[in-house]
């Protein structure tokens, strides 16, 4: 059994080796380092609180054969989890961390003296308000990450539901659960402690069901940040540094994703949460607008501008993810290339369903990072391009955010695709997208609209170049 | 007057708070993906109290309730222990640079 101040300072290290392997994701070069990192980190956590206690009786066993089931378990979906399906794997890490909280919590609260926190019935108030904190949080992480997995799966209707009164619920209860919290505090009752965790549950899910399919890399991210806090709530009532420290990092970096996700929708963090985007009469309107003709072709009209293009940049947005396009985009672009044509692509912030999902499709589809580009660092570039090839994506480049001062998405950063000599579109109809707007660019005299499924065209342009 | 202890925690958590908003600013957007499947395996360092709390079954009943839930969360931080740093590690092998021409 070691000191606890010498298991202090092992568990500062691997703190900071969490840090360094945040730090390394500051570029890919530097990233594969970073992860080793965090693996020591951990590595290093986990000893030591073995080592700590020191008192080996039976539950080794167990718990080397729990972690063994889970470390199985995890190793098994990491290899086989596809990369389009990233943002449902997310989500689902995130309910584990939350219920994790939870039950770790729920094994303190019940048994306060295995954690120096005093007797069941007689808790220490600190840790008392820590704990109920850590698991109010990792309640509402974990019933919030669930319904945004299924949503993400497809597996519940990703449009938002909406019920009358709602805001006025959700408020009443995120109010009661402060006074629960307060109530749990001054009394001791296990019974208040088990209806904070159900109600807070309830609210998670709450929360969740209002947000529409688009608005999940915010949700993600959000989700991201609470796995965080409900982490330092329980490294609080644990006294343990590297849990807070790691608490306050991913919290952190939650919420800055989170930020960085309602800038690229130029939307408040609020108007997401409350939901309800695109709300259903302005879908009406389009449906009732006169039909304005679009301009539509084939593979080989797409594969004939392209060969007289000499540079062309690709646009890839969440319908690229659905249709599995990403691999069929790369060995059109490698026949592009071969005809000397130059390729980038360009990659709106809320492009996809979580931060970052098109740079990882296109990294698995061997498309070197280096091409891969930004908004602001090639939205100059779209004026001296010939094609513009947009993939599955649609309101990010709808031009009406920049002209129009009453369309829902006015103001949001858009690509300047508009500004290409040509633009091909792949889409299957002509059905407005997530902020149930048309697009105006569909309708341009330079765009050319090819309807199809985009890995069925990607692959048919390829043969005709 | 002694400083409480939690202090030093609490100092502890805002400073980190502070770290962790400047390296997350830094981090490169087309790694956030994997910047979230990392920060996932990390916050399940909270292993460590599923750890403590298993352990703390007495030798005649391994299995009490709040051990019971230690097991479980053990398990569950497993699991996105292991599957994040792997399925980060698995995303981070396929960002590539351009290859050099003629290699």
């Amino acid at each position: 059994m070691i000191s606890a101040n010498f298991s202090a300072i092992f568990y500062l290290i691997s703190g900071v080796l969490f840090i360094l392997a945040l730090r390394g994701l500051s570029s890919p070069e530097t990233s594969r380092q970073g992860n080793f990192f965090g693996i020591i980190g951990m590595i290093i956590a986990i000893t030591v609180t073995f080592l700590s206690i020191g008192n080996f009786s039976t539950g080794l066993v167990f718990v080397l054969i729990f972690l063994l089931i889970g470390g199985t378990i995890g190793a098994f979906i990491a290899f086989k989890i596809p990369m389009t399906a990233m943002p449902e794997l997310v989500a689902g890490f995130h309910s584990l961390v939350g219920l994790a909280a939870v039950f770790v919590a729920i094994a303190a609260f019940l048994n306060p003296e295995a954690f120096n926190l005093g007797y069941p019935g007689n808790i220490k108030l600190g840790s008392l308000i820590e704990m109920s904190i850590g698991a109010a949080v990792g309640a509402i992480t974990f019933s919030g990450s669930i319904i945004a997995f299924l949503k993400l799966q497809g597996i519940m209707s990703g449009s938002p539901i909406t019920f009358k009164g709602q805001h006025p619920l959700n408020a009443l209860i995120l109010i009661s659960i402060i006074v629960i919290i307060y109530l749990l505090c001054s009394s001791q009752s296990s019974k208040l402690f088990w209806i904070l965790l159900s109600i807070s549950f309830i609210i998670g899910f709450l929360l969740i069901i209002p947000i529409g399919g688009a608005d999940m890399p915010v949700v993600i991210s959000m989700l991201n940040s609470y796995s965080g806090w409900a982490a330092a709530g329980i490294g609080f009532t644990l006294e343990n540094t590297a849990l807070i420290i790691t608490g306050a990092l991913v919290g952190s970096s939650g919420a800055i994703l989170s930020y960085i996700m309602c800038k690229g929708m130029n939307r408040s963090f609020f108007n997401v949460i409350l939901g309800g985007f695109g709300a259903s009469d302005q879908t009406k309107n389009s449906q009732n607008k006169e039909q304005r003709p679009v301009k539509s072709g084939n593979a080989d009209d797409a594969a004939f501008l392209m060969k007289n293009a000499s540079s062309v940049i690709i646009v890839p947005g969440y319908g690229m993810a659905v249709a599995q396009a990403q691999h069929a985009l790369r060995e059109m672009v490698d026949t592009l290339k071969k005809n000397d044509i130059k390729v980038s692509y360009a990659i709106h912030p809320v492009a996809g369903r979580m931060p970052g999902h098109m740079n990882v499709l296109l990294a698995e589809a061997n498309v070197p990072y280096d091409e891969v580009f930004e908004l602001e660092e090639i939205n100059n570039d779209f004026a001296n391009a010939d094609v513009a090839f947009v993939i599955g994506a649609n309101d990010v480049t709808n031009p009406v955010a920049k002209t129009d001062p009453q369309s829902p998405i006015y103001g949001m950063p858009v690509l300047d695709v508009e500004k290409c000599k040509s633009v091909l579109f792949v889409k299957r109809s002509l059905s407005p997208g997530y902020a149930g707007i048309d697009n105006d660019l569909f309708y341009k005299e330079n765009t050319l609209m090819l309807f199809a499924d985009a890995k069925k065209m990607t692959e048919d342009i390829t043969k005709n170049l | 007057m002694e400083i409480d202890p939690f202090i030093f925690r609490l100092s502890i958590f805002v400073l980190s708070i502070f770290v962790g908003y400047y390296v997350v600013w830094s981090v490169t957007p087309s790694l956030h993906t994997p910047l979230m499947s990392v920060t996932n395996a990390i916050s399940s360092v909270i292993i460590v109290g599923a750890i403590i709390a298993g352990l703390a079954g007495n030798s005649e009943s391994v299995f009490n309730i709040s051990s019971s839930f230690g097991f479980l969360a053990i398990a569950l931080a497993a699991i996105n222990i292991f599957g994040g740093f792997l399925v980060t590690h698995r995303m981070l092998a396929m960002y590539k640079k351009k290859k050099k021409e003629k290699k």
